[in-house]
């Protein structure tokens, strides 16, 4: 192992270029992993690397459950002078039984790989909020079929599972429903020939420009 | 003399007579007990008619009214909800009444292919139930009551 004090192209290195210098710093990295600890105690780097990965984990974790947070996604004025204004005065948003759906809820997937590929999906966001794609009132508008358009088309893919995490089909008492709900879930909801986003698009925000939507005039 | 006690008397009148009327409190059918200046306590709002089944119309010319909820139903530039059920091409699927064939009219009486813009707003006609008492009785008589009264010319 050599160091720089003593190493005798030490002026040549300092001449070498930012690149040849990491591409060096990487490669004696690379030794330094891979050959076996002649300092710390097996039992000590086992100990260090579980400790390690806690809160490595544990903090990865609570990051991403805040950003899985209303509050979070109402963080932007894109999202809380416009979904999130026009979510308050619908039945997701206050209601008889006081139980409410967030952001969340309806728009990331519950189990874990599929939130992560969601949120991967997301960074684009970020790249909108930078160069303010969404920034007016106008440009939410003008973007508001497109935006909509994913959303319906993830609903429709995945059998309206957001929906399904609260709503459940077998726990669904149609004798309490209205005679209009009731023969229209036991035609299409129970023969499984729609999915709830179907028949319930625009629920919980306005809808966008509908024509040409398959059901809408 | 004469007149002075002539407008005494006036006095007095007006005296008695405004204090009476501020002793009374004035109760209406429709507002309660609560003094006119004041605005009383809004009675609570009660739920729809959701039965889903025709009612009969008043009289022939009435816009035929919503047996069901229609809360949070979108009718504007973007959509309308009501014609996901209720268009020519979707009642098959919702077995909903399709809107007549009048919507369809242009002023000059022209048939369009689709609703016509100015039918498009349901709601300006069309209107739910309550299930609320009437506050004041009605004595409208319809039409057909009218007819089937044994009268000379009428219907028998």
């Amino acid at each position: 192992m050599t160091t720089t004090a003593d190493d005798p192209n030490a002026e040549l290195n300092a001449k070498r270029g930012f690149i040849a210098r990491s591409w060096a710093f990487l490669l004696e990295l690379w030794q330094v992993l891979t050959r076996p600890s002649s300092v710390f105690a097996l039992g000590t780097l086992v100990l260090a690397g579980f400790v390690a990965g806690v809160i490595f984990w544990g903090g990865f974790n609570t990051a991403l459950e805040i950003t899985n947070t209303e509050k979070f996604c109402t963080g932007c004025h894109e999202m809380k002078d416009n979904v999130y204004a026009e979510l308050k005065s619908t039945i997701h948003f206050s209601n008889r039984s006081g139980v409410r759906a967030t952001c969340p809820d309806c728009h990331v997937p519950h189990n874990w790989t599929d939130k992560i590929a969601r949120k991967m999906q997301a960074s684009k966001e970020v790249w909108g909020k930078i160069f303010g794609t969404i920034d007016t009132r106008e440009k939410f508008q003008d973007h508001r079929l497109e935006l909509a358009a994913h959303e319906w088309a993830r609903f429709k893919a995945n059998d309206s599972l957001e929906c399904r995490n609260c709503h459940s089909a077998d726990s669904m008492d149609i004798t309490k429903q209205s005679p209009r709900a009731s023969v229209a879930h036991q035609r299409f909801l129970f023969t499984k020939e729609k999915t709830c986003i179907d028949c319930h698009k625009g629920i919980a925000h306005q809808l966008p420009d509908m024509r040409g939507v398959p059901g809408w005039q | 003399m004469m007149k002075r006690s002539a407008i005494i008397l006036l006095a007095v009148a007006i005296a008695a007579g405004t204090g009476s009327l501020t002793a009374q409190t004035v109760t209406s059918g429709l507002r309660g007990p609560t003094p006119l200046n004041d605005e009383g306590p809004a009675p609570p709002m009660l739920p729809n008619r959701n039965t889903s089944e025709k009612e009969v119309r008043n009289y022939p010319e009435q816009p035929p009214v919503i047996p069901h909820n229609i809360d949070g139903y979108q009718v504007d530039l973007n959509g309308n909800k009501c014609l996901s059920c209720h268009a020519r091409a979707r009642t098959a699927e919702s077995q909903a009444p399709m809107v007549s064939i009048t919507h369809f009219m242009d002023r000059d009486g022209q048939f369009l292919a689709s609703v016509s813009p100015r039918r498009f707003f349901c709601t300006e006609c069309h209107v739910p139930q309550n299930t609320a008492n009437l506050p004041v009785s009605n004595d409208f008589t319809d039409v057909d009551t009218l007819l089937s009264r044994a009268s000379r010319g009428g219907r028998r």
